[in-house]
Order: structure tokens, then C-alpha cells, then sequence
């Protein structure tokens, strides 16, 4: 009996330990982001080789001063600005385009619906590593080199493949009698995509909304391949590349960058995540 | 004149049959014009500039000028005798077939643990996401700091462990910055592949584990005959991004190393934009990226097979 008892704890605490590891593993770039943000640079820059100084607490006070540097005298606000803007474009496209794709795959397009549906999520596997060469040159040929323009019309080749293939789930899982029962009331097909299937699909919409955002906000190839001017960049590429004094990192404000455009992205993602895993196992798990 | 009853029932039918054409008709009309913006969007922005990254693989243009000279097989040749080349292709099969390896065993072992009842199962979950819903551009510049030759927080803590005797220097030799690289591709993975995992957990009928107890199938009788079999198909989905998610990648490679020390790290990503848009020579460039293909072609049969598996409902 009490073996037993104590296989059991054993377990518990083997849970629980492994339950923690991953948990560090996860959390200790985070954490040391946040360490960084706000230690002042006596308490930062001591060499590793001091094994007095414990680089993982606070030794000194806290401080603001690189999150007031990040504000007040980097490009970090500017770029906050242009990834906002090109986000919102993208974003603007992507639901514009997306949606209605989506409905036709699910409702209109009949049986060749699901093939065009499965032919359009698989451009999603083509990744940026392989077009920024060729975008290299078209941007070029369309005069958009350092234009967030060039983004703004880049970016959707990956948001428009997934968020099609998210609405063509979230319409299918419109009851079909709900449309029907409308259209024998009179209603046509389009009347009935505005009253009755869109109000159904504002979660869909909702998730489109963050997942390109958030997928904006990831993208650094092709930022990087337009953009060279400082101020034309967005956080994901000013951010690992702009905030240097000639060869030396701010790494106190780049830290402090790091943390305060991951979190909220973060979070909101991690809300979101269950209907974008659906989305891509959709096929594979069947419940 | 007014219809009779007879009349009535003749007539009658047609109509709806009438209408329901028209609606058919206007529905077939409505799907297209509803369809066809994102398959122009598609077409015209992956399509062309995909078979254009063809093109340009066999073509000496550069990045200066506009000119498209036909080169033939040339880039591809000079590929194949350059060991740089020969290096970038080694490395992104390295690190992909190690870091998905690793992913998997830590995601199957993540997942099992938050299949498990405990205390703050929701918040070690939730905890557990950040890695994969990060910008990775900025999630690596945190490890680059963290691997920072001079401050290096894991220097220090082996230190004071007493592991080290000398000191690493994580990005200035080849072996640590391929473990750098690894390391962070996993981090960044495995969170991802433990919610895939975790959702099929979650559909395997309750009955079928409770048997495998009740039956007095131990822990890794149950995760290799009953478990892992009924992954197969959503661990496969996991794979498939994985391989493709890795092997594909630019930034973390890119920001970590710069394919330094010494040309060492590269990857076929790396390689391609260092020529290509570094070196302003696109058409090598294009060549190099071009490599990646057959990942590519694997990963989209696999995924073919999978949902034709969901269509005919097996």
C-alpha cells in the first residue's frame, strides 16, 4: 500500500519536474529579454568570466533607461509606425480576398472546391527562400525598393494561402440548412452570404485578422531583401538590424525591443493557436 | 384565361425547376468572380515568381542591371564543384534531420505531460506557446545575446557548475555554432509540434487508452502500440512543417552566424541570399534556393496523401 502510494508521488514529481523543464526551456530566452530590458549596464556588462556576479537576478536596482532610449532616441517608434501601416494593408487584402475564396471553396465551387482548396494551402508551403530572389528583380522592376509598398504587396502570398483555407473551414462549418432555409424564403445566394453566413463567420474573420498580422509581423526575408533605409524598416527587421552603434549592440533597448513586440504578439497568437492547428491538421485529426 | 387545376399541375413544376437553373447558373458565376481574386493573387505572386526563380537559375543575371542572359546549366555546374555549396547543402539537411528529431521526441514527451492532469496545466501551456508565437527574427537576436562570447549567461552557469575548464566561444567555431543553431530551431519548433501533437492526443477514443490499462499495458507499451500508431497521421502533419519550417529557414541561421565562422554554418537560405542578393549575382542565387525543391516536393505529396487519406475518410 504504501509502495504504491509511493510509485505515485514518484510519478507526481516526475510531472511535475518535467512539466517545469519545459516550461524553463521555454520561458529563459523571455526571461533574460526582461533581465537585459532593465538591468543598468554596470549590472549588464560584466564579463562571464566574474563568477561573483550572478548574470540571472538583479544585482543593482532596475532601470528605464534603455526602454527610454528605445522610445526617445532610436527609429524604434517609426518602425512601430510602418509595421502598422503595412500590417493594416495586409491585413485590409488579405480579408478582402480571403473570405470570399474561402466561401466559394466551401459552398460554390462543387467538387473541384476541394482540390483548388487543397491546391491554394499548398502554395503555403512555398516559402519565402524561394521567391526573394525573384521578387528581388520584380520589385526592382516595379520601382518598390525601400517602399513599404513592396511588403504591402508581397506579404499577402502567405496570408492569402492560409487564411483561404481557415475561412473554407469556418464556412463549412455553417449549417447548410441555415442557408437554405433563407433562400427558400426568398433570399438570393448573396443576400444570404451577407445576413446570415458572414455574422456566423466573425470568429473566422476575427482569426484571420490575427493570424496575418501576427504572420507580418514574423516575416523577415523579404524585408530585409527590399528594404535598406532605416526608416522604411518594420520592427522584425529594424529591430535585429538598425539598433546598432557602429558595430556594438544596444542590447539593453534591443532586449527591451524584443520583449515588448513579442509579448502582445505572443499572447494573442497563443489565444488563437487551437483554430490555427485545426486549420493545419485539418485532414489529419478527425473529433 | 384563368388555368384550370390540370393546367396548374402541369405547369407548376417547371418553374421551381426553372428557377433552381438560374440560381445554379448564377451560383457557378458567383463562385468564380468570388474565387478569382485570390487565385490571380496566387498565380500572378507565387506562381510567376516561382517559375521566374527557375528562369533565373539559368540565367547570369545580377541584381544591378535588368538583363537576362541565358546561361544554361552553368550556375548549377559551378554549384557542384564549390564546397561552399557543398557545405550549405550538408548543414540544411543537418540541422534539419537533428533538430526535427529532437523536436519530436521533446514534443510527444511535452505533449504527454500536459495530456496529464496537474495544478497550472493552463498556464505551463500557455507558457509553453511563446517560443513558436514570437517574431523569430527577434526570439534569435535573444539567443545571440545569450550566447554572447563575453557575456554568455550558459558560460557562466557552467562555470559555476564546474563543466567547464576553458570557454566557449559559441559563434566563432563551427561545432558550437551548429549546436547555437540547433539549439534555437528547437526551441522554437517544439512548442509548435507539441500543440499538433496534443491535438490528436486529444481525438484518441478515451475507451481505447482505458483498455490499454485496464489490460496492464505499461507507459511505453501504451506510447508505442497504442499512442504513436494513432498519432501517425497528425505527427506526420507535425513533421512535415517541421521539415519544411527548418529547412526552409533564413533569419535564425541569418542572425545567429551569418553562415560564419568561416563560411562554416551556411545553409542553402544563407548561401542563396549571400550570392544572390549580396553578391548581386541572381542567378546563383536562384540556383542555390533552387536545392530546396525536393523538400519541398516531398512535403507537398505528404500532405496530399493526408488529405486525400481525410477525403475518402479512412
Amino acid at each position: 500500500m504504501s509502495g504504491r502510494a509511493a510509485v505515485r508521488v514518484a510519478k507526481r514529481a516526475a510531472l511535475y519536474t518535467a512539466a517545469v523543464a519545459f516550461t524553463v526551456f521555454a520561458v529563459f530566452p523571455f526571461y533574460w529579454m526582461f533581465l537585459t530590458a532593465f538591468k543598468q549596464n554596470r549590472d549588464l556588462y560584466v564579463g562571464a568570466t566574474n563568477l561573483q556576479h550572478v548574470p540571472w537576478i538583479f544585482n543593482d536596482p532596475p532601470t528605464l533607461d534603455h526602454v527610454r532610449l528605445l522610445f526617445f532616441n532610436t527609429p524604434y517608434l517609426v518602425w512601430v509606425k510602418n509595421t502598422a501601416l503595412v500590417g493594416a494593408a495586409v491585413v485590409a487584402i488579405t480579408l478582402v480576398v480571403a473570405v470570399p475564396a474561402g466561401y466559394s471553396l466551401a459552398r460554390l465551387a462543387g467538387r473541384w472546391g476541394e482540390r483548388l482548396g487543397i491546391g491554394i494551402f499548398l502554395t503555403y508551403l512555398v516559402p519565402p527562400t524561394l521567391l526573394f530572389i525573384p521578387f528581388a528583380r520584380v520589385i526592382s522592376v516595379l520601382g518598390l525598393q525601400n517602399q513599404l509598398g513592396a511588403l504591402v504587396l508581397v506579404y499577402p502570398t502567405f496570408t492569402i494561402p492560409f487564411c483561404t483555407w481557415l475561412m473554407m473551414g469556418f464556412f463549412r462549418a455553417v449549417p447548410r440548412d441555415l442557408e437554405e432555409q433563407a433562400m427558400i424564403d426568398g433570399y438570393s445566394r448573396l443576400a444570404v452570404i451577407g445576413k446570415v453566413v458572414l455574422p456566423l463567420a466573425v470568429p473566422g474573420m476575427l482569426t484571420v485578422v490575427i493570424f496575418a498580422f501576427t504572420l507580418v509581423l514574423q516575416e523577415f526575408v523579404y524585408a530585409l531583401t527590399f528594404i535598406s533605409q532605416v526608416e522604411r524598416m518594420t520592427l522584425s527587421l529594424g529591430v535585429p538590424v538598425a539598433l546598432v552603434r557602429g558595430d556594438v549592440f544596444y542590447w539593453g533597448s534591443l532586449m527591451a525591443a524584443c520583449l515588448i513586440t513579442s509579448l502582445p504578439i505572443a499572447v494573442l497568437y497563443s489565444s488563437f493557436i487551437d483554430r490555427f492547428i485545426a486549420g493545419l491538421t485539418a485532414g489529419a485529426v478527425k473529433g | 384565361m384563368a388555368p384550370g387545376p390540370q393546367a396548374q399541375a402541369t405547369l407548376a413544376p417547371p418553374a421551381p425547376a426553372f428557377a433552381r437553373r438560374t440560381l445554379a447558373d448564377r451560383e457557378s458565376v458567383l463562385g468564380t468572380l468570388m474565387l478569382a481574386p485570390a487565385l490571380a493573387y496566387v498565380i500572378l505572386l507565387v506562381g510567376v515568381p516561382f517559375a521566374l526563380a527557375i528562369l533565373l537559375s539559368f540565367s547570369s543575371a545580377t541584381a544591378g542591371s535588368l538583363d537576362f542572359t541565358w546561361a544554361g546549366l552553368r550556375n548549377f555546374a559551378k554549384l557542384l564543384g564549390d564546397p561552399q555549396f557543398h557545405r550549405a547543402l550538408g548543414n540544411t539537411l543537418r540541422f534539419m534531420l537533428v533538430s526535427q528529431v529532437l523536436v519530436m521526441v521533446l514534443a510527444v514527451s511535452a505533449a504527454h505531460v500536459l495530456d496529464a492532469a496537474f495544478v497550472g496545466k493552463r498556464v505551463v501551456r500557455s507558457l509553453l506557446l511563446l517560443p513558436w508565437a514570437a517574431p523569430v527574427a527577434l526570439a534569435s537576436m535573444a539567443w545571440v545575446w545569450i550566447f554572447d562570447s563575453t557575456f554568455s549567461v550558459v558560460n557562466w552557469t557552467l562555470k559555476v557548475l564546474g563543466l567547464l575548464p576553458g570557454w566557449l566561444y559559441w559563434f566563432g567555431e563551427p561545432g558550437l555554432a551548429t549546436v547555437a543553431i540547433i539549439t534555437v530551431h528547437v526551441w522554437r519548433m517544439f512548442p509548435f509540434a507539441t500543440v499538433i501533437v496534443l491535438a490528436g492526443m486529444s481525438v484518441i477514443p478515451q475507451d481505447v487508452r482505458e483498455a490499454a490499462v485496464v489490460d496492464g499495458a505499461g507507459f511505453f507499451r501504451r506510447l508505442f502500440h497504442v499512442n504513436l500508431p494513432m498519432l501517425l497521421p497528425v505527427v506526420t502533419v507535425a513533421v512535415v512543417f517541421g521539415v519544411v519550417f527548418t529547412a526552409t529557414d533564413f533569419s535564425v541561421v541569418w542572425l545567429l552566424t551569418r553562415g560564419g565562422p568561416y563560411n562554416s554554418t551556411h545553409v542553402l537560405a544563407t548561401l542563396a541570399f549571400q550570392r544572390g542578393i549580396l553578391g548581386a549575382n541572381l542567378g546563383e542565387g536562384a540556383a542555390v534556393a533552387l536545392f530546396l525543391l525536393p523538400v519541398l516536393l516531398v512535403a507537398a505529396v505528404v500532405m496530399l496523401r493526408l488529405a486525400r487519406r481525410a477525403e475518402v475518410g479512412t
